[in-house]
């Protein structure tokens, strides 16, 4: 064959053969169709365990009893018993070394989350006993007078 | 070469017998349908969310926030709560103020004021998340594989692969994908991946004071939730489209898109 055929012929192959090469160190080798097909599977096996390794942030109530043995107590035959700890101090992480407090938000907002009154007699909403942020002791934080683990309107 | 007339009829007739066999008695079998051929049993995770129950309080779009690095202030969420609100004039109103990440204080909605409660016809909250579907269509236009369903039925985004196209945000018809800000690759809710594979619920589920959202294992039969999914009316999202979501909803209206 004349060489000004050959000639471009063995460049594509050059080519071919670099892009080969590139693929096999580039691509990690637990990478194809893990599971029913190639259409939903196709992908880097790895990933699945990055994925169950991320770092977990919130431990849940149980975790908090060893050391605020009192607050868990009171929490949880209140009428504030199904709300998890961390909603209202952010998750624990490793708390408490790390952060060594927890957030404590005094703010009107945390509350009227649940207790602003809405017009929605038809809502789950309108189960939970509601006040008007506007009217209800505006200036005060609602701390200053309910009791944010254990909300009692007897006791005052 | 000679060829006598057996000769060539018995070549003929093996031929079309090999010929016949089908390409998948060839096949190696995945260990998930030699798990489906045996019997042996599996996980599919399902979500199934209560409107009945949800009070729009918010705390699972903050603690899904914060356990799974979302930035906190960006306009973007895996899971958010919608408030709709309809009138007796048969308009509905809907609002998701920062995905309802603080909760509904305000009856006004998007800054509107409702003239009259007394108009109110029904009022529901509705929270939303990724759907898992059977099909889907995020993970079918991936273009470099960075997408992908899980054995147990869960759809991530590998982060390392991902290279932002954004094609997956476009396909996905419940709109959970997003851009994620820091690191820059599409992102989507992963059913608290790290949670459930360790045996606990997701981060929305511990947070939900109400009991509004549950997670479950489709196939395992004595899963509380998956009892309610066959025993009870439960809806989904956009079934016309195919997708086959596993996200089950108790209490779903026909406003809800
Ligand atoms: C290993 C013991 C331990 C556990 C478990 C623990 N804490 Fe703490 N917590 C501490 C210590 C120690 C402090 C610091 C007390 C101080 O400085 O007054 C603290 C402080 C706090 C504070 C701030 C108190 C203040 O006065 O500023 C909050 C809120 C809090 N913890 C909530 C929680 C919650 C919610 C959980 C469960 C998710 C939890 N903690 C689990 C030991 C613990
Ligand atoms: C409804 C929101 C809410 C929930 C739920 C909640 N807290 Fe608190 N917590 C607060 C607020 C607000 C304060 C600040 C109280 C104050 O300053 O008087 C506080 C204070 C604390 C403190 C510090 C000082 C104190 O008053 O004892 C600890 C410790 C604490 N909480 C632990 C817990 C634990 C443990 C739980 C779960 C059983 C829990 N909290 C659930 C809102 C909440
Ligand atoms: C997750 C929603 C939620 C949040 C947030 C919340 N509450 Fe409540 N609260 C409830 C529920 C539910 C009840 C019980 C309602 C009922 O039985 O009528 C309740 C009851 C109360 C009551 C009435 C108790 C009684 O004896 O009837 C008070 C007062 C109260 N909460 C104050 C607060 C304060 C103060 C805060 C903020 C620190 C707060 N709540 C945050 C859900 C919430
Ligand atoms: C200055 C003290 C004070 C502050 C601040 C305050 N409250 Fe109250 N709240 C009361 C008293 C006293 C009652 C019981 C008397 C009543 O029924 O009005 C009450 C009643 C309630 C009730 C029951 C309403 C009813 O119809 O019986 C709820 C719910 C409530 N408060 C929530 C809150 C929330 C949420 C905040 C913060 C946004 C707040 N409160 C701030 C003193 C206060």
């Amino acid at each position: 064959m004349k060489n000004h055929v050959l000639r471009p012929l063995w460049i594509v192959l050059a080519v071919i053969i670099l892009i080969l090469t590139a693929r096999h160190f580039m691509v990690p080798n637990n990478f194809g169709v893990h599971g029913e097909g190639f259409t939903y599977n196709f992908h880097r096996l790895s990933n699945v365990e990055e994925w169950r390794n991320f770092k977990v942030k919130y431990q849940g109530r149980e975790y908090c009893r060893d050391c605020h043995d009192a607050n868990v107590e009171s929490s949880a035959g209140s009428k504030h018993g199904a709300i998890q700890c961390e909603n209202c101090h952010g998750p624990a992480i490793d708390h408490p070394d790390d952060p060594e407090t927890l957030d404590i938000d005094t703010g009107r907002e945390l509350c009227l989350r649940c207790h602003a009154a809405l017009p929605y007699p038809d809502n789950p909403r309108a189960r939970i006993i509601s006040i008007d942020g506007d009217l209800h002791n505006p200036d005060t934080d609602c701390i200053e007078c309910h009791d944010p683990h254990n909300p009692d309107l007897e006791e005052g | 070469m000679s060829c006598s007339r057996r000769k060539l009829l018995k070549s003929a007739m093996t031929a079309t017998l090999a010929a016949s066999l089908p390409i998948s008695a060839f096949r190696f079998l995945s260990p998930a349908e030699c798990r489906a051929a045996t019997g042996t049993e599996g996980t599919r995770w399902v979500f199934l969310i209560d409107t009945n129950k949800c009070v729009g309080c918010g705390f699972c779009v903050k603690a899904c926030k914060k356990e799974n690095e979302i930035p906190y202030d960006a306009p973007v969420t895996r899971t958010w709560v919608e408030r709709y609100v309809v009138t007796e004039d048969r308009k509905t109103h809907i609002d998701s103020p920062m995905g309802g990440r603080d909760g509904f204080i305000d009856p006004k909605i998007r800054g509107e004021e409702l003239v009259d409660p007394e108009n109110i016809a029904k009022t529901f909250f509705v929270p939303k998340l990724c759907n898992q579907c059977d099909n889907p269509p995020c993970v079918q236009v991936c273009p470099v594989g960075a997408t992908y369903q899980t054995g147990d039925g869960v759809t991530l985004v590998d982060r390392e692969w991902c290279i932002g196209c954004g094609y997956c945000i476009m396909a996905c018809p419940y709109g959970v994908r997003f851009f994620h800000p820091v690191h820059r690759v599409a992102d989507k809710c992963t059913f608290c991946y790290h949670l459930i594979s360790k045996g606990r619920q997701t981060a929305c589920v511990d947070a939900c004071p109400f009991g509004a959202r549950r997670i479950g294992n489709l196939l395992d039969q004595d899963d509380p939730v998956t009892r309610i999914i066959m025993t009870e009316r439960v809806a989904v999202l956009k079934d016309e489209y195919g997708t086959k979501p596993q996200a089950f909803y108790l209490g779903l209206d026909r406003n809800v898109r």
